[in-house]
């Protein structure tokens, strides 16, 4: 029982992230109808700004954290503006190659500038666990949850509350009809970009510190995004972040359970009965690809 | 005109090893070859049905593993073992095609993708049959009745043959109605069936004659290299086939194997003067340039710099 | 004979068809009309398996279709075209009909992997139908043009060749001049009867009256998701029921 609710904690920490993650990829995916494969790398952006924050600019740890945010929003909105905005009419299939070769290209791009082997980021938590009645968690952990869910709640107000949220849910909803309301779809789509990116550079400065950052950490934040989307509904806000929440816990349990070896299966097997079992309700908007 | 420049390169492949002045040549040609087959494999899906398929590493890989584990434990010699190779990543191909169905675009690459990631996990985990991230060392090299093809110029002409194999499947699916249907199926779904073609059951077909060619190339490359480890399903295998096809043109029957070469030899070219870092950061470059310039890819180009009539 | 028996189609808490039921005699040219919203595509969509209906049959010379795949459909002899223009765009005009011969053809992956003489035979077989065909809708100039670089017009053309390719027993034609001139819609006018002759029978959806009124053995009047009449064109242009229901609609969509 107490291994349980230690192995639910541990999954909150995770899923948190995976929320961060999976909230910015299905705005992506579901507002500019772009498959981001490239979104992961902005998670190992995130980690090696954060780092780099540290090292070269000697910031302190929560600057840094700020810090890989922007470097995150930065190299988002430069993304959209010189490679999606020319080909905004072109078929998701152009868009998703396209995304696939900066996949590529930043992975190796990073890998040039900070070379394979990983690199631990320094915080400035003390390593002894909290022990909260039955559980034990890491100082630095239940930061990471704290900012997390902070992040999210942010993400909902900017979507719910303010006059941008508001242009990006009409374009959502129809593009014609937001455009003919006026909404600069060219500013959206690029404010779109960036933020999704910047909450996936977030959860990679917040998970880096807690594990390693090495070139291709982005592979996996990718496909667990792209679980997050699958389990939560495409463009769905409230989705990500249970959906997340829920791969989180479900590979704590998995590797607690079954077996560490096959942790990261979790998400692949999601992926994969998911889209068998609830194609209808996933693909409905999705129909008419060709 | 085309068939004479046709003839012209059946003539070169068939005497390259003699006029290839070093045996590191002959590997790379030997790599073009493999690349060809599996290049070939994954246009069937992406350039006619229009499916990508970004787990096509996960075929290849069992295609490896099938032939090095039968001819190692079970000491099957070489060509039961390709036969089983070739079944075996069919099925899986099958498997995949049934289960995705009725998924299309990105969530078809999805399921591809976590298809490849669990097969690419269970190869390092299941310590016991596949030795884990160590590998299997040893994969004997194959032979055809006394003879050994284990020299570099006798595997080049099993590799040859296996292309030439794989390009007269790809030709002769395309050129027949069984092609028009993956082609309908690509262009207009609701279309083709209004006309009576059974989407799934071509899309099925494609899936398992696609990844069954990879199985091909996988146990090819696993007695070829003599060893095959859970690297046989690295992404970056995926997306070396994926560029060649793109680049050389998907949906035409030279283009893959036009990008197969290039793109073999081009690395190849670049390893003296860059890393290998370099190299993939400059694929990277390369496809997104390529999607936006050249979005045909270069044999439909040169193609259209022929003749004025749209080809499918 | 095609017989529809109590067809319904509801979306969430809307009803698109309800309790609709009628005949289309075998040889005949019968017509869909309504107003906007009354159901037709729907219709289509329901017989033809593009859509699942929530209630209802239909049949083909007593066969049951409904719960069939659209290609299954087809295969049985009911074939449609779609009210926005669609042909496999990016092929050329003699590969689009060859694609849709791809009932008429027969041989599977075994014989396409071995085949040799037969296959060949096949293969120039279609080809000389294809011919046939692309003659018959009058675009043999267009042949080696690809789809999509023709004009609205032809394109529709091209839809209907591909159409007749799969040789129905039973044709829907869904807007058939929707969006031409009145030149080529007296030319496609022309290719339905002709097409009749050919012992086909014919289904179609149609908005232009001269059109529906001139070439129609028999018009099923649609309201609202329901038949509302069933009778030869001179029966329904004087129908009070179908007169109050297109005034209705003018006046709401006007």
């Amino acid at each position: 029982m107490e291994q349980l609710l230690q192995h639910l904690v541990n999954g909150l920490v995770l899923g948190g992230t995976y929320a961060l993650l999976g909230i910015g990829l299905t705005l992506i995916f579901g507002l500019m109808n772009v498959v981001n494969f490239a979104h992961g790398e902005f998670y190992t952006l995130g980690a090696y700004a954060a780092f780099a924050a540290l090292g070269w600019a000697g910031v302190d740890f929560f600057t840094a954290v700020l810090a890989a945010i922007a470097a995150g929003a930065a190299l988002g909105w430069l993304c959209e503006v010189t490679l999606l905005r020319p080909l905004r009419s072109e078929s998701i299939d152009t868009t998703m190659l396209v995304m696939i070769g900066v996949w590529i290209a930043m992975q190796n791009g990073e890998l040039l500038v900070w070379g394979g082997v990983a690199k631990s980021i320094p915080h400035p938590f003390p390593t002894a666990p909290l022990v909260l009645g039955p559980v034990a968690i890491a100082p630095l952990r239940l930061f990471v949850l704290l900012i997390a869910a902070g992040l999210i709640a942010a993400s909902w107000l900017l979507i719910q509350k303010t006059k941008l949220g508001r242009a990006m849910r009409a374009t959502f909803q129809d593009r014609d009809t937001a455009a003919l309301m006026g909404v600069g779809i060219g500013r959206i789509h690029a404010a779109t970009f960036a933020f999704g990116s910047a909450l996936a550079a977030a959860a990679g400065a917040l998970l880096g510190p807690v594990f390693l950052a090495y070139p291709s950490m982005g592979d996996l934040a990718s496909l667990k995004a792209f679980s997050v989307v699958i389990l939560g509904g495409l463009g769905n806000l409230p989705g990500a972040t249970l959906g997340g929440l829920l791969l989180g816990v479900a590979e704590e349990l998995g590797a607690g359970y079954i077996s560490s070896g096959y942790r990261d299966a979790v998400g692949f097997v999601i992926i994969i009965l998911v889209l068998l079992f609830r194609p209808a309700g996933l693909f409905a908007r999705q129909e008419r690809i060709a | 005109m085309r068939r004479v420049g046709g003839g012209f390169l059946a003539l070169i492949a068939l005497t390259l090893p003699l006029w290839l002045p070093s045996a590191y040549h002959l590997h790379v040609a030997i790599m073009a070859g493999i690349f060809g087959v599996l290049a070939l494999s994954l246009n069937l899906l992406l350039g006619y049905t229009g499916q990508l398929s970004l787990g096509h590493a996960a075929f290849f890989g069992i295609g490896a593993y099938t032939s090095a584990l039968l001819t190692l434990t079970l000491e099957w010699s070489f060509w039961p073992a390709l036969a089983a190779a070739i079944a075996l990543a069919g099925a899986a191909g099958w498997f995949i095609g049934r289960l995705s169905l009725k998924l299309r675009g990105a969530y078809f690459v999805l399921v591809t993708i976590s298809f490849a990631g669990v097969i690419s996990l269970v190869s390092v985990n299941w310590i016991e049959l596949t030795n884990g991230p160590l590998g299997l060392p040893g994969v004997p090299a194959p032979e055809l009745g006394p003879w050994s093809l284990r020299t570099k110029t006798t595997y080049y002409y099993l590799v040859l043959a296996a292309v030439a194999l794989s390009y007269a499947v790809s030709r002769r699916l395309v050129g027949s109605r069984i092609g028009r249907a993956f082609v309908a199926l690509r262009e207009n779904e609701a279309l083709a069936e209004s006309i009576g073609v059974d989407v799934t059951h071509y899309l099925v077909l494609a899936a398992v004659v696609s990844a069954a060619m990879a199985g091909l190339g996988g146990s090819l490359y696993a007695h070829y290299t003599r060893f095959v480890s859970p690297e046989v399903f690295l992404f970056s295998y995926t997306v070396t086939m994926v560029i060649m096809v793109v680049a050389g043109g998907k949906g035409t029957l030279a283009g893959p194997l036009v990008g197969a070469v290039l793109f073999t030899a081009l690395p190849e070219v670049l390893r003296a003067a860059t890393s290998w870092q370099w190299q993939m950061l400059a694929y990277g470059v390369l496809l997104v340039l390529l999607v936006v310039f050249m979005p045909r890819g270069i044999v439909p180009h040169i193609n259209a710099a022929f003749s004025r009539t749209p080809r499918p | 004979m095609l017989a529809v028996r109590n067809l319904a189609v509801r979306f969430g808490g809307v009803t698109a068809l309800e309790g609709v039921s009628f005949d289309v005699r075998p040889g005949s040219i019968t017509s869909v009309i309504g107003p906007n919203g009354a159901g037709k595509t729907t219709a289509f969509n329901a017989i033809t398996g593009y859509l699942r209906p929530t209630g209802g049959r239909v049949s083909y010379d007593g066969v049951t279709l409904t719960g069939l795949r659209p290609s299954a459909i087809a295969q049985r002899g009911i074939v449609r075209t779609f009210q926005r223009t669609s042909v496999f765009r990016s092929l050329s005009v003699e590969n689009n009909v060859m694609t849709g011969l791809h009932l008429r053809g027969t041989a599977g992956f075994l014989a396409v992997l071995l085949g040799r003489r037969r296959l060949a035979d096949e293969e120039r077989h279609l080809a000389s139908d294809a011919a046939a065909i692309i003659e018959f809708v009058g675009l043999a100039h267009r042949r080696r043009e690809a789809a999509s670089a023709l004009p609205y017009g032809e394109q529709r053309l091209v839809e209907l060749a591909l159409a007749l390719a799969a040789r129905p027993r039973v044709l829907l034609l869904d807007e058939p001049g929707a969006g031409m001139t009145g030149a080529e819609k007296t030319v496609v006018s022309g290719l339905i009867r002709k097409v009749r002759e050919q012992n086909v029978t014919i289904l179609l959806v149609e908005h232009d009256m001269r059109m529906v009124m001139g070439i129609s053995d028999t018009v099923i009047v649609l309201n609202g998701g329901r038949v509302i009449a069933e009778g030869a064109p001179a029966e329904i242009q004087a129908h009070p029921d179908v007169i109050r229901a297109y005034l209705g609609a003018s006046h709401g969509s006007a």
